[in-house]
Parts: structure tokens; sequence; C-alpha cells
């Protein structure tokens, strides 16, 4: 969505820079030479003005009203170009003259990082020749390395041209060891790093001399980190950071999101929404966002939308830039090699997603920046970060499982024009052009999905205590009443708090058997210290919360690292076994010194690697529009013949699911019986609910076989039909079932793992060693069971419990369902398969299933059961209307 | 099912849980301890007593529960079984200090365990010199019959030519594919010449059995044995995925 002001199209001065940033182009001057490769008709859409300060009003419409709210040398710069402030980026300045915190929403390419560093560079360019102007003014945060490079790189070039000497610099993990001591003894002006970086420099015991005089934190993406644990770490720094430097602004921008409100807690220094000014930039033209009707047949399940890619190719061609969002790696890998099948053209179209080796995804991102490109498959490892200008067209290939999410993917497109973005979804399923209907309906309606805000992990609480007391003596009261001051930790009780003080003290066990071996010791004046510096160390070796499933390297015969895969999939492949991986055709060769050896393959059916992750669930916000788009044929008329076609012969052979109630079938089917419950809340839910129907129906004798769960329909199947549906999905089987499978499933223990390495009980990287997920000396499972058993309410174990409850197994959206429900469930009673169900039955055997007594159905063909669901009709496959 | 029903030709008993090792009849129990009934003897390797407490002491606090775990895992496989004789594989200790650091009811346990059998500790490199004052007697090999039990396999003159050695040290585990899903657990290997036992402590890893440390060790066809959570679960090598 585009939604800012009038861009000057400037074709007589090429620039270079404008590829590289919403609002974080480059600046008027820095004319680089074009590209000599590209033609001019190709480069003309690449060369408009682009500034940090995003798009700026036409000379005609200057008006020196604003400028005059502006210091003489920022006036004059900003006339010297004919450019006009942003009105939200003078609001910014207005809060800043008043000491108060700040929360700027705006879409991307509204200047919103300028108008984040505005009132800082006006602060300091005021303090020039003062004589306290050394130490660190503004500090910057951003998710991603990548971007606070780019910033600084973007934010020099004002500095420059304005001739103020604001020193400006970067602090990440790829900062030289010498630099960063002597960016402690000697801060910057403006340093700008990540929330990892952060609670490192404030691990230090001279962090109290290098924050002092901090006047202004910015923290950039905010939507991205808020909710996050990363968000929770970074919370707590900053309630450090005031402690440290009580005048501290803060200044949080982000996108447009679902609850501002709570954004505004989020960044407020005494974690409510008041004392922070809220700031929203324009709205800019609307998005041109078109679902692709397909030529071809629209598949009943699935999610690779292979039918389409010819399709995609298509448009790839007729546009200037193209990035293509898929929601997997293994889609990634699917689309990019079905669009180099079909490219006769020879198109440059590059390939894009977190598990290449980072020098290819850096080489990639060069390469779209400089125009080389025109298209770049890419998972959600494109969110975020660096863009470019010249995308003229956003493909998103599967569901888009949220509103915000595609709003997000749909920004990414043409940032600086009055011309609106412009953005194709593509859906692989039947399901799915349901589901892009209803986030095309969201995004016009502007409402957004976004999940409750939740409170701040105890693991991460852990570490926060460790690294706090790596930088000096703490008194516990005294730095509880600073965490609570951070809005994740808003709730966190005295007794919680204290759990996690005698966690990082001694393990927190109940036996109090490590008392001698005490991390943190309390000196007689009640002050904790840090017992040994090898505990500092190893606190700084693991900091962060960001814990990777192990991992292992892909590397050809020749020693090219294509990048990494996940263990459990290497684990699954045997020597000789094929898969695509980086684009190309692999063929496994073995294990080589904690590496996957492999070779390029020789054809053969590939195994597309089915990384885990990636796979977000349908939010509660568009399931709700698919539930009414279903309940109301009116609305049907919109959508492709095949799919209102499949939903009239629903109504004819069932019913359709109504907006609020639940719609359960049962019919038989082979020796077996069906049920499927059109509940469309997420596959999460559907996972956690199918694990716990299936216990239930143990219990009723009904003999289930197994169950498989889809973003919005869930099937299980059994011996006995189920009779009594009110007592089957009654609320209580969210507790004693509940307890009992989350405390045995795999899910619990591999949250427990990140708990533990999180908290630090289990440590990545310890001096001396680094070890893969391979080779960890001791197993996490194992632990976990010991603690499960001697300690069941053992911090770590209650993390573990508050994670699982949320994200994998969403529970509190099954339980809001099941609420919702009662005495509203509808039961039919099928001779045979519906329509409706058959997407679902089609996922049989492509996902886990339980128990035995499967393998009959997979040998059922597909085709068999879309006749079944359609016979009597006049139909068959094709696509015409169905004569009602 | 299809055709009438026939009688089922008598088969021999197959139970997957016995092996033969230098023609001496075992049977590997799926808590991961090796029985000879003839003999009454028990054999568990690699139990490292205060591996918990030998992590807490840099800081690393792992739930102190792992040696009270370790230790009811072997009373109950000591109570199912008529074992009159226990043989312990060596790295019984994490470290040297291991023993000075164990809690007082273990010590009592452990005392009465070592009263109420023939209790022979292997030293390991782990515990070179297991602690003499909590019973049983120290060894560094112990042959019984036609078997020798010792910490760490022989290296040997090449692969699958010792004969009737049971050792540990390497805590075996492998895996093996069911319906395309990979299965790993700790496991016994042997190749009915040498047999290596997996590790019976409570926060032990494990080597996955094709590790060239391992698999130069046996001839090229070995058998394993994956530890179930009510048996074991034999496959030949063939089966083994890395």
């Amino acid at each position: 969505m585009h939604l800012c002001e009038i861009a000057t199209e400037r074709r007589e001065r090429p620039q270079h820079g404008g590829k590289c940033g919403n609002d974080r182009g480059g600046l008027g001057e820095s004319a680089a030479l074009q590209e000599p490769d590209i033609p001019p008709w190709r480069a003309f859409p690449r060369l408009r003005a682009r500034s940090i300060l995003g798009p700026v009003s036409q000379p005609a419409l200057l008006s020196d009203s604003n400028l005059s709210a502006l210091p003489p040398r920022f006036a004059a710069w900003f006339r010297a170009r004919g450019w006009q402030p942003h009105p939200h980026q003078l609001q910014m300045l207005r809060a800043a003259d008043a000491g108060e915190s700040a929360l700027l929403i705006a879409p991307t390419g509204g200047g919103k990082t300028l108008a984040g560093f505005l009132p800082s560079l006006v602060d300091l360019a005021a303090r020039q020749g003062e004589s306290r102007t050394e130490g660190l003014h503004t500090l910057y945060i951003s998710p991603l390395k990548a971007l606070a490079v780019d910033i600084h790189r973007n934010l020099t070039q004002p500095i420059e041209e304005m001739g103020l000497a604001i020193p400006c610099e970067t602090r990440t993990g790829d900062t030289p060891q010498s630099k960063r001591q002597r960016q402690r003894r000697k801060p910057p002006a403006i340093l700008m790093t990540t929330p990892e970086s952060l609670a490192l420099l404030l691990s230090y015991y001279d962090a109290p001399e290098v924050f002092a005089g901090l006047k202004c934190v910015i923290i950039d993406e905010l939507h991205a980190l808020a909710g996050t644990k990363r968000g929770d770490l970074l919370s707590l720094g900053l309630t450090r950071l005031q402690s440290l430097s009580p005048g501290c602004r803060r200044v949080g921008l982000s996108a447009t999101v679902h609850d501002p409100d709570w954004l505004a807690a989020w960044i407020s220094p005494t974690a409510g929404p008041a004392g922070v000014r809220r700031i929203i930039g324009r709205d800019g033209a609307e998005a041109e966002v078109e679902i692709l009707t397909t030529k071809e047949y629209l598949p009943w399940s699935g999610h690779m939308a292979v039918h389409a890619i010819a399709e995609v190719y298509q448009r790839i061609r007729t546009a200037e830039t193209t990035l293509v969002f898929v929601n997997t790696r293994a889609q990634a890998e699917l689309v990019f090699q079905e669009l180099w099948r079909l490219n006769d053209d020879g198109l440059a179209i590059a390939l894009h997603h977190g598990s290449l080796a980072v020098e290819q995804r850096r080489k990639v991102e060069a390469a779209m920046a400089a125009g080389k490109l025109r298209a770049v498959v890419a998972t959600s490892s494109l969110d975020l970060g660096i863009d470019w200008a010249a995308v003229d067209l956003v493909v998103q290939v599967g569901a888009p499982k949220g509103s915000a999410r595609l709003l997000q993917r749909i920004g990414r497109a043409n940032h600086q024009l009055d011309q609106p973005s412009r953005a194709l979804l593509v859906p692989a399923n039947r399901f799915e052009v349901l589901e892009c209907r209803a986030a095309l309906e969201a995004v016009a309606a502007r409402s957004l999905d976004g999940d409750p805000p939740r409170p701040g992990g105890l693991d991460v609480l852990s570490q926060h205590i460790l690294g706090t007391a790596c930088a000096g003596p703490f008194a516990a009261d005294r730095l509880y009443q600073e965490i609570i001051t951070a809005y994740p930790y808003k709730s966190l009780t005295r007794q919680d708090f204290d759990k996690a003080l005698d966690f990082v003290s001694t393990g927190g066990y109940a036996l109090k058997s490590y008392e001698r071996y005490r991390r943190l010791g309390l000196d007689p004046q009640g002050f904790y210290r840090v017992a040994h510096i090898s505990h500092v160390k190893r606190y700084r070796m693991n900091v962060g919360t960001i814990v990777e499933a192990p991992v292992l390297k892909i590397r050809m015969r020749n020693g090219r690292v294509l990048g990494e895969v996940e263990e459990y999939f290497v684990n699954g492949l045997l020597p000789g076994d094929s898969f695509i991986f980086a684009g190309q055709l692999l063929c496994f060769e073995g294990m080589r010194d904690n590496t996957v050896l492999v070779s390029r393959g020789k054809g053969g059916d590939p195994k597309v690697p089915a990384y885990a992750g990636g796979r977000l669930p349908l939010s509660t916000h568009l399931a709700e529009r698919v539930r009414g788009i279903l309940s109301n044929p009116a609305q049907w008329q919109d959508l492709p013949p095949a799919v209102a076609e499949w939903l009239r012969i629903q109504r004819w052979r069932s019913v359709l699911p109504d907006a609020s109630g639940l719609l359960v079938e049962t019919f038989p089917r082979g020796e077996k019986e069906f049920l499927v419950a059109y509940s469309f809340e997420g596959r999460n839910a559907h996972q956690t609910l199918g694990m716990l129907l299936t216990r239930r129906m143990e219990r009723a004798g009904l003999a289930p076989l197994g169950f498989v769960a889809t973003d919005y329909v869930i099937a299980v199947w059994s011996l006995k039909p189920a009779g009594d549906l009110a007592a089957l999905f009654d609320e209580d089987m969210l507790g004693d079932d509940l307890e009992e499978w989350m405390a045995e499933s795999s899910m619990l223990r591999r949250t427990f793992r990140k708990v533990a390495v999180i908290a630090g009980l289990i440590e990545a990287r310890s001096p001396g060693q680094e070890k893969s997920g391979r080779q960890v000396t001791f197993n996490a499972d194992l632990i976990y069971d010991v603690l499960r058993k001697h300690e069941p309410d053992h911090i770590l174990l209650q993390a573990t419990r508050a994670d699982a409850a949320g994200g994998l197994t969403d529970i509190g959206r099954l339980a809001e369902m099941l609420k919702r429900i009662q005495g509203r469930i509808e039961h039919r009673r099928l001779e045979k398969i519906s329509p409706l169900a058959v997407p679902v039955l089609l996922e049989i055997g492509k996902e886990q299933v339980y128990g035995s007594g499967l393998d009959e159905l997979l040998d059922e063909g597909a085709q068999a059961l879309i006749e079944e669901a359609t016979a009597g009709m006049e139909i068959g496959r094709g696509q015409s209307e169905l004569p009602l | 099912m299809s055709g009438a029903a026939e009688t089922p030709a008598p088969q021999p008993e197959r139970r997957s849980d016995r092996l033969l090792v230098n023609g001496v009849e075992l049977i590997a129990d799926h808590c991961g301890a090796l029985l000879w009934p003839e003999r009454r003897l028990a054999v568990v390797a690699d139990l490292h007593f205060e591996k918990g407490s030998a992590f807490a002491e840099r800081g690393q606090f792992l739930p102190p529960y792992d040696t009270a775990a370790t230790l009811d895992k072997l009373e109950a496989v000591l109570a199912r079984h008529a074992v009159e004789r226990l043989v312990c594989l060596g790295d019984s200790f994490h470290d040297q200090g291991a023993a000075a650091r164990l809690p007082a009811p273990i010590v009592r346990r452990l005392r009465d365990l070592t009263a109420r059998h023939h209790w022979i500790w292997i030293a390991g490199n782990h515990d070179p010199a297991p602690p003499e004052d909590l019973g049983g007697s120290v060894e560094t090999t112990w042959t019984e019959g036609a078997l020798t039990f010792r910490h760490e396999a022989e290296p040997g003159p090449k692969a699958g030519a010792v004969f009737g050695e049971v050792s540990g040290h390497f805590h075996p585990k492998a895996a093996v594919r069911v319906r395309g899903k990979r299965i790993s657990a700790p496991c016994f290997i042997t190749d009915g010449r040498r047999l290596i036992l997996p590790a019976f402590g409570a926060y032990t890893g494990g080597l996955h059995v094709l590790d060239p440390a391992i698999a130069g060790l046996l001839a090229p066809r070995f058998q394993v044995m994956l530890l179930g959570r009510r048996q074991v679960f034999a496959f030949p090598h063939s089966a083994v995925v890395g």
C-alpha cells in the first residue's frame, strides 16, 4: 500500500542509491552511474528521486510554513532540494521538544526513519560547539543487522551535506573487536545496533558511563519485535537504559498495525499507553490487489500452486521487477524450479530464503539493489529489511494467512510513488481462493489481524538477570521495580521474579543442592554479584533469544557451501537420494565431519526439502471472513466458477458451515467412519484439537485410527461412528486430557530445549568448544524427563508450558472456539463424503497421522474421492457452471 | 486377509531380546542393562553418577536428580530379574569428585545395593579410580566364562577379530526408518563376537553406531538392539540409517 505524498520525478538527474531503502534511499546529490547493461527504457522507473526523507512534495506546492519549523541549517538543506518535510516528521520534532516518547505508525515509504532521526540531528546540531557534545546521544535498534548498516549509510549523507560533525557508527556481531572496545571508551553520538548487541553492551561494567548521557532510543520495525522473545529481551534492556539515563526518550517506528495502543504501551517507559505521543503517517494510494483466476484446472488440495506458475511467469515478463513471496522454503525451491523450467527468455530470476548461505543471500540482495534481477522468489526472509524501489509487482503464491502480513508484503512494491502498489494473489487450492478473497476484503477495509500480547518469557528474564549481574552488583528489590516497567513484564509477580533469580543463582531446585556452586553470590549489603568471571564470559557467548533448530551445512564436493538444512531433514535421506536445494537438484552422498556432502543430481524424483517452520496458521480474523463468505451465497458470484460450483454442490449434498456455529459431518468410507469438523481455527489449533478428540474417542470406544488437520478443518477417522458430538466437543477436553498430552508431546520437548538454551540451563556455546546440534554432551529430552518427574513446578517447566500454550498449540484459540460452539453444533450424518470434505481427505498421507491403520487409506486414489463426492452431478472434472 | 485359514507352521520362538555373544546366550533389557541369566549376572555401562553436579560446579545448573533417576532405574532392573552379581562397565562416576558429591541418601542406597549383590566396579576413563568406600570391588577387567568385561573395546588386530568382549564407553545409538519416519534410540550393538552396551546414566548423550569409532570395531554384519519403552527392537546392520 502506498500511503504518502506526491513524489518528484527527476528523470534528468538519475540516481542510484534509491534502490535500497523504502524511506532510506540515497540522496539527491548521490547520482551514481546507471548500470550500463540496463536499456534506457528499463532504467527509467528506477531513476526516481529517493531520499531518506521519503517522498517529498512537489515544488509547486512548496510553502515555507513547514520549513520554518526547522532550524535554518535544516531548512536551507530542504529548500536547496526543493523538498518539504512531512507533517509527521514535524510532529516528531514537537514530541521531542516536549520531551515525550513517541510512537510513529506509518506505512513503508513514508520517510519514517528520518522522522525518527530528525529530532536527534536537530538537537545534536544545536549542541555543536558546546563543550558537552561528547558521548552517546541516540541509540538506534533494528531487528536486522543489514538494516542497521543500510540506515547508517543513508544517514551519513545528510549529516555530511549539512556540514554537521555528528559521529555515527554501527555495532553488530560483525564489528571488529578493536572498534567495539573503542566504541565503549569513546562512543559515537549515534550508534546503530541490534537487540542482542544492546544486551551485550549493557553487560559491561562501564555501561553506566557509556549510556549516562543518552537522550533517545529509536526502535525500528517495532511491530516485528514486540510480542517476540527478542522483543522481551529488548524491553528489559530498555528498562536498564532508563535507569542509567532517566531522561532518555523512546521512539518506536512501526508499520501499520492492528493494535496501536499495545505498541504505545510497549514503548512507554512506564508500561502504560499514557505519555507516549502517537503520530500517524498519512495513507496513500489504495493498493491494486488481484486474485489470479487461473485458466488451468484449480486443484482441490496441495499448497504448491504448480498449476499457476506459467501464469505467474507471464506476469513477471510484463513487470519491471517482481517479488514472488511464498510461505515455506520448500515452496520457494519448487516455485523457483518451475519458473526456470519455463524461463525461455532467460530472465534473471533469483531465489532467497533463510537456509541459503549468507553470502549467496547477500549476492541476491545486491543484484536486486543494482537492478539486475527481474524477479526474486522469497520466503519471509524478505518480509523485513532493505527495500528496493524498483519492485513494481508483488506476487503472493499460496494463501496469505493474515491480512497484516499480506499488507506488509504488498508494501514491498513501489514504495515512493503516487502510484498504487500492484499485487497478485495466487491461491493454490479451492479453500485458498476463499482465503485470498477474505484477505483482499480485509486489506480493502484496512482491518488487520494481530495476536493479543503475551507476557514476557521467564527464560528471557533469567538471561537478563544474569546479564545485569555481569555489569555489576544489584539489589533484588530495585531490579524487580525496574523490570516491571517493561511492558511484557508489567504483571510479573515478585514470586516469579524471585524464582528466576533463584534459578540464575543456584538453578532454582527445591533441594538447594547447588548452594555451594552459586553463580550469583549475595554480599552482606544485600547485593547480588557474579561469583566468577567465567560466568560473565559464558553469558556473553550465549546472549540472545534466537535458538535455531540443529542445522547442518550443505557442501559440494569441491568444498563450496550452499547453505544449511535442519538436521531432521538430513536424517531422512539415504545416500543416493536426490533433493532440491538452492535451486539445484542435488544428490546426497553422505555425512562428513558434520556437513552434508552432496553432488549434482542426475534426475530422478527429487525430494524437495520439507523444512520445519515457515507455516503460519490462518489468522482468526481471516478465518471469520472465510466463514462469512461461505455462509453467504450472495458473495459467491465473484468467485471463480469452479469454486462457486463446489460450494453449490456442497449445499445440495450437505449444508454450508454457518458464520459462528460448528458444522460437523460424519460419513462412512471404506471400512471406516469419518468425522470432519469445519472449525476454521488454523492448523495449530486443529492439531491440538485432533490429539484431544482422538483421546476422547479412544475412551469412548470408537477406535480412532488417525486424524489430519488443515488450516480450515479437522478430519478424524475411526472404526465406529461418533454419535454424541456435544459430549465429544465439550469444553472439558482442555482439562486433564490436555495436560496429559502436552506433557508427553514432542512439541513440548522441543519447546523445553529452546527455553533451556535461552535461560542458560543448556549452553549452545561454551568457551573452547562450539557444539553443533549433533554433539550435545547431554540430551535435553532426558533432562526434561528428569525435571518433570522430580520437580514439576520448576521455573523452566513453567516457562515451557507458557510457551507451548501459545504458538504451536494455540490453546487460547481452541478454548475460544469451544466456548463459542457449545449448543451450536450442527451434525450432518451423510451417506458419503461431501465436496467440502474432499480437500482434507486428500491431505491424508501427506500429514502426520495418529496410530496405525492408515496404510489402506494411502492406497486410495485422490480421483476416486473426488468422483464420489460429486457423483450424480453433470460436471465431472470440468469447471462449467452447475445447472441449478 | 484372503484365502482360507491355514494352520500356522510351528515357528521356533524368536525373541528379539536374545543375543548370542561368543556362544553365550544373553538378554538385552529395554532399560539398557545386559543380563546373563545362567550366571545370574547383570551388566550396565556408563552410569555417569553426578553428571548434573559436575556441570553445576561450572555454573550450569542441570537438575540435580540424575543420580537418583539412574539409581531408580538400576534398582528396578535388579528387582525385575534374579540378579546376584552386577558388573558396572566403567564411567560409573562422571568425574573424580563425583563420589564426594553424592547426596547422603544416595550413598545409603548405594551401600545397601552393594551389600546385597556381588558388585564389580570396572574403572573407566571418567573414573580411573572408582571409590572404595561404597562397597563392591574395583577391577580393570573382569572375565567370566567365555566373556571379558572392560570399559572400552580393545582395538584388536582387525574389525570383528575380538571374541567375547563386553564393553561400554561409546554410548551407542542408532536410527532406523519405519514407515518413512526416522526413529533414533540408544542401542546395544554386537557382531556376535563382541558387544557394546548403551549408556545407562540419566543425562548421557549418544554416538551413532555408523561413526567409524564404533563401526570400525565390529564386523560389517552387525546387529543393533534399540531401546524402546517396553522392549528392545532388533535390527540388522542394513536397516540402520545415518
